[in-house]
This record gives C-alpha cells, sequence and structure tokens, in this order.
C-alpha cells in the first residue's frame, strides 16, 4: 500500500465491503455493522491521508493500471478532488452509524441486501469526485443512481413509484449526458478530460461543440434536479427509508454539482461559457434565482417536515448552479463552499428527521409538538442546522451565502440576490414554524386542556444522537474553518482566468 | 429538395438515430403505461448505441485486429480500420442499460403486485385513496 495509491483504496474498499457484507450478513446479522463501519472508517482514514498530502504536495493525476493516458483511465486527485473525496467519505460514515439503527428497524431481514447497495453507491460517489474522464463520469454515475433506484425502493408508501418516476427522469439525464459525450467524442477523439480540454480550443465546428455541451450540462442538471428539471426529487427522497436518506440526500446532487464544476472548467473553460457564449450565462443565472424562489414558495406550502426539507434541497440547488454560473471568483468560491456546507447541512437536517422518526412516528408538523421536551438534545441540532440554513454565523451556511451575495452584487446578477435574500427569509419562517411547534405548543393540547405536566424526555438511541451532534458540531466547526478553507483549498480550484 | 434528400441518404444512420431518438423520448414522457414508458427509455438508449456505432465505423473497415509483423513492417493504415473504441464504449454502455432495465422491471413487478394496474393514472387513483 503505497502513499500515491491510498485514493484508490478509498474508492476499493466500499465496494469489496459491499460484497462481504452481501455473503457474510447473510448468515450473521451480527456481521453487517463492523464490516459497514469499519470499511467506511477506513475510507474516510484514506481520503484524510490523501487530503493531507494533496494540501502540502499539491494534486497529482493517477494512471490506473498503467495503461497511460489519454488510452487509458485516469483519476485527478486534486485539491477539488479529495476535498469532496473527504467530504464523501466523511458524511458516508457519520450517515452509516445512524442508517445501521434506522435500518435495523425498517428492514430486519433484509440489512444485508440494504448495505450491499449502500456500500456500492459510496463506491460509485467516490468514483465520480475522483474520475479524469468524461465517459467514465457516465458509468459512475449510473452505479451511483441504480443503487440509489433501490435504495429508494425500499421506502415507506408510495416509495416504489416514486423511484420508478426516478429511473425514467434518472435515465434520460444519463443518456442526455451520454449523447453529449458522443459528439464530444466524434469532435475529438478523446474522453480523457485534459485531452479534451486540449483540442477543444482548437475546433472549428461551434454548433456541434455548442450541441455537446449542452446535452451534457442538461444532462447532469436533470441528474442534480436543477429547476424546472427537478420534478423526481421531492417523491424521491421524502419516500426513502431514512437510512439511505441520511446518504443521498447530502451527497447525490452535491457530487452532481461538482461534476458541473468538473464539466464546465476542466474539460471546456471559463472562456468557453462566458466570453463565447455571454448570453448563455443571464439565462442560466435567472432560472437559478426563479429555481430558489419557487422552490422555497414549494416548502412554504408543505405540512411534512421531511417533505419540506426535499423542496428547501432544490433551492440549495439553485443557489449552487447560480454561483458557478456568477463568473466570478466569490461565487465560484461560495458554489464549492456551499457544496461542502450544504451537504453537512442536509446530513444534519435528514439526521434529526431520522431520529424523530424513530421516536414519533410520523413527521407532519401537527406531530412535532412538544418535541423540544421530549428530545432536547435532536432539536437542539435540528436548530443549529436551521440557523445554518437561514444563514447565521457562526455556523457554515453563513459564510458560504454571504460568498454567492458578494459574487452576485458583483456581477450585477440583482435577481439572484434578491432570490437568495427571499430564500433566506422563508427558511427563517420555515424552521421557526418548525421550531414554535416543537417548543411552544404541548402534544395534547386541544386534546385534553391541561399541557403542562412534565413529559419525561425520550431521545433517539443513541447510534443516531451521536451522528447528529457531531454533524451539528461540524456545522459549527466548518464555518469557523471557513478562512482557512477557502485560502488553501478552494484557491487552487478556481480555473486560470478568474 | 433533391440536394436534402442526398444529404439524408448519405447519413441515412444518423437521420434514423434521431428518429429512433424522438419516438423513444415521445414515449418516455408521453405514454400513460409503464411497460411503454420503459420501452420508450430502451428505444432512446438504442439510438445513442447506434448513433456511437455510426461514429466508429467506416465504409468497407477491417477489424481492428492487426498482425503485428505487418504493422511493424510497413505500419497501420487506420482509414482502413474500423474504431474501436466507441463500440466498446457502447459494450459498457449496453451493460447499463440492461442493468437499468432490469431495475425497473423489478419495480413494475412490484407496482403491480400492489396496485393491480401499470397504468399510471390509476396507480395515482389508488394512491389517493
Amino acid at each position: 500500500m503505497s502513499p500515491t495509491n491510498l485514493h484508490m483504496y478509498a474508492l476499493a474498499t466500499p465496494l469489496i465491503g459491499a460484497f462481504a457484507v452481501m455473503v457474510l450478513g447473510r448468515y450473521s446479522r451480527r456481521a453487517v455493522a463492523p464490516i459497514v463501519l469499519g470499511v467506511l472508517s477506513f475510507s474516510f482514514a484514506a481520503a484524510l491521508t490523501v487530503f493531507l498530502q494533496v494540501l502540502s504536495g499539491g494534486g497529482f493525476r493517477y494512471v490506473v493500471g498503467n495503461w497511460l493516458a489519454p488510452y487509458g483511465i485516469e483519476l485527478s486527485v486534486d485539491h477539488l478532488g479529495s476535498l469532496m473525496q473527504v467530504l464523501v467519505s466523511g458524511v458516508a460514515l457519520t450517515a452509516s452509524v445512524s442508517a445501521l439503527k434506522s435500518v435495523a428497524n425498517d428492514l430486519q431481514d433484509r440489512q444485508h441486501l440494504f448495505f450491499t447497495l449502500y456500500l456500492i453507491l459510496i463506491a460509485g460517489l467516490h468514483g465520480l469526485v475522483l474520475t479524469a474522464d468524461a465517459f467514465n463520469v457516465y458509468v459512475l454515475l449510473e452505479i451511483a443512481s441504480i443503487t440509489a433506484y433501490g435504495l429508494i425502493a425500499l421506502g415507506r408508501g408510495r416509495a416504489i413509484v416514486s423511484s420508478f418516476n426516478y429511473v425514467i427522469m434518472g435515465s434520460t439525464g444519463a443518456c442526455f449526458y451520454l449523447l453529449g459525450i458522443g459528439y464530444l467524442y466524434i469532435l475529438t477523439g478523446t474522453l480523457n478530460m485534459a485531452d479534451l480540454a486540449r483540442i477543444i480550443p482548437t475546433l472549428q465546428s461551434g454548433p456541434a461543440l455548442a450541441t455537446a455541451f449542452s446535452f451534457c450540462i442538461v444532462g447532469l442538471w436533470i441528474k442534480m434536479a436543477f429547476f424546472p428539471l427537478h420534478v423526481w426529487l421531492p417523491n424521491a427522497y421524502s419516500d426513502m427509508p431514512d437510512g439511505a436518506a441520511v446518504l443521498v440526500a447530502p451527497l447525490m446532487t452535491k457530487v452532481t454539482i461538482y461534476l458541473m464544476i468538473r464539466f464546465m472548467f476542466s474539460i471546456f473553460s471559463p472562456a468557453y461559457e462566458f466570453i463565447q457564449h455571454a448570453g448563455v450565462q443571464q439565462i442560466v443565472v435567472g432560472m437559478a434565482a426563479l429555481g430558489i424562489v419557487c422552490a422555497s414558495a414549494m416548502a412554504l406550502g408543505q405540512k411534512n417536515l421531511r417533505r419540506m426539507l426535499t423542496y428547501l434541497i432544490i433551492a440549495e440547488v439553485g443557489y449552487m448552479v447560480g454561483g458557478v454560473w456568477l463568473a466570478n471568483t466569490q461565487g465560484l468560491t461560495g458554489a464549492i463552499l456551499h457544496i461542502v456546507n450544504d451537504a453537512l447541512m442536509t446530513l444534519c437536517l435528514f439526521l434529526a428527521v431520522s431520529a424523530i422518526a424513530s421516536r414519533a412516528g410520523a413527521l407532519d408538523f401537527e406531530s412535532l409538538r412538544g418535541l423540544f421536551r421530549r428530545m432536547p438534545v435532536t432539536m437542539a441540532a435540528l436548530v443549529v442546522a436551521a440557523l445554518s440554513m437561514i444563514g447565521v454565523p457562526p455556523t457554515c451556511g453563513f459564510f458560504s451565502k454571504w460568498y454567492l451575495l458578494l459574487g452576485g452584487i458583483q456581477a450585477g446578477q440583482w435577481l439572484y440576490v434578491g432570490a437568495l435574500i427571499f430564500s433566506s427569509l422563508v427558511n427563517a419562517v420555515l424552521f421557526f414554524r418548525v421550531i414554535e411547534i416543537a417548543y411552544f405548543r404541548t402534544p395534547d393540547e386541544g386534546a385534553h386542556g391541561s399541557g403542562h405536566e412534565a413529559v419525561p424526555i425520550r431521545e433517539a438511541p443513541a447510534a443516531m444522537l451521536q451522528p447528529l451532534v457531531a454533524a451539528a458540531a461540524a456545522l459549527v466547526v466548518v464555518g469557523l474553518a471557513t478562512g482557512p478553507l477557502v485560502q488553501h483549498v478552494i484557491r487552487f480550484a478556481l480555473p486560470g482566468g478568474f | 429538395m433533391d440536394a436534402i434528400l442526398t444529404e439524408i441518404i448519405a447519413k441515412y444512420n444518423y437521420w434514423i438515430y434521431v428518429v429512433l431518438m424522438m419516438i423513444g423520448f415521445y414515449a418516455m414522457i408521453g405514454k400513460n403505461n409503464l411497460v411503454k414508458k420503459l420501452l420508450g427509455m430502451n428505444i432512446f438508449q438504442t439510438a445513442i448505441i447506434l448513433m456511437f456505432i455510426s461514429a466508429g465505423v467506416k465504409k468497407g473497415g477491417l477489424i481492428p485486429i492487426i498482425d503485428k509483423q505487418a504493422a511493424l513492417e510497413h505500419g497501420v493504415n487506420s482509414a482502413l480500420i474500423n474504431n474501436p473504441v466507441p463500440h466498446v464504449l457502447m459494450l459498457t454502455a449496453i451493460v447499463v442499460s440492461v442493468s437499468v432495465t432490469g431495475v425497473a422491471l423489478a419495480l413494475m413487478q412490484r407496482i403491480y403486485r400492489r396496485y393491480g394496474t401499470l397504468e399510471e393514472n390509476e396507480i395515482l387513483e389508488k394512491m389517493d385513496r
């Protein structure tokens, strides 16, 4: 195990673990938890080591199996990629602690099957953040998506139908991406990202290249649920089993946004998107602004905590896509920072939802009454996440939103700036409504009239509480570490010409 | 008119790909029956496969298996040989498409068991109840 291929071990261990869980979990249910936790801890440690190496020694490119690029498949372990790998493995590890508990309750005998899919999904996400090959992205995207379809279908109620709709929409997205890659291959004869970036500026065929670009980007937008291509997300994400939601909700959309950044700046260049096709930027940022406003408004109309959060995810996708397309340093810094922050916020929120669901059952606002007395720690963590979503310092949500706002002002995109502020206000309304219900109303108010007798504390099980508290702490820690994060990591991720 | 016709006939495989893709896309979006939606998805994927393969094939091209001795002596004339890369890529794409179809069929089976129908509007009706 040489230090130069540790990132491969971070990717491979979940994949191997998936088969181990499949085989051993069949014989003993107790084998599942140690394998999952062991594999993911190793993966996290390896990713962290690689990240520290990249911080001190700079990024590098890695050739798989010694087939030299552009013929072989290359991985690029740079600042952004290794940051994402740490994020993916960290979120996966934290989520799995809670998932092990909730899945044991939800799907007694099928635990090992659940975690097989779960680990393959994580391996797919690791591959996505590392790969430097455009076609590889398609394959890994489908690995991640197909496992996600399976995980969603294990959920409650009409989860199967939601999952089927996701299959249709997700495959459309993947097909569009594949089509775009086909055009790119016909034009350039290569699939390696660095090679593509070298050849594309020399091409004369404008319309064909624009077709390739738009097919790929629309495909990615469908996958990340960018407004107005978001219709599959609310149902799919709210019907998932909680154990899957804590992994899929924080990571899938965020990794796809990372892929969009990769696609825009590692294959194409800022000059191509923002100077040669100057009008497009205006449209995309406008769409992002519209998406933020609409998704926030739809979140206002929900009566269920879980559904409300799914609409907020769509609004956050609008933040990040808009930030990337602002075409300035502040905007892109904010967008990358928000990928990290939003993954952590969504993780914290869905862990809290999972903890509440384990005790209160339903997640309608009505059943949240008096929850502060029964589950003080869970609700405290939920409040931290809510403050971060609203953007209150020192939680991390404030800093990325600040960068995005600065970027929007600098670019003169007032619609986007307005949408950001509107969405923050809506978040404040949404979360204070939840907090108000949980804090001031008592469970049997109206039913019996007297709701003031002492309510026993009935916290979620420790296995769900620990990751939740860790995620809430991470929100504050990452918020305080914003300066170094921007200076030492994100600064290197900005493409030339910014 | 003649110019357009020659253009279409000369590149007929690409036109077929466009038509197939539109048929598949229409079925995925416009059809009410889930099986038809899935078939539409398969047609869509097949269309893309056709496009890739078209890009790799040459008229009268040879298979890309080369005699090493001859290649070392005379060099390789790549204009005579089909490009293997799109074929290999599509092998992967076919695997992906088969797995997605498998997952979708399994889901459909469970939908049918629960709702007793595969018509989308009837499923939505039963869901509301």
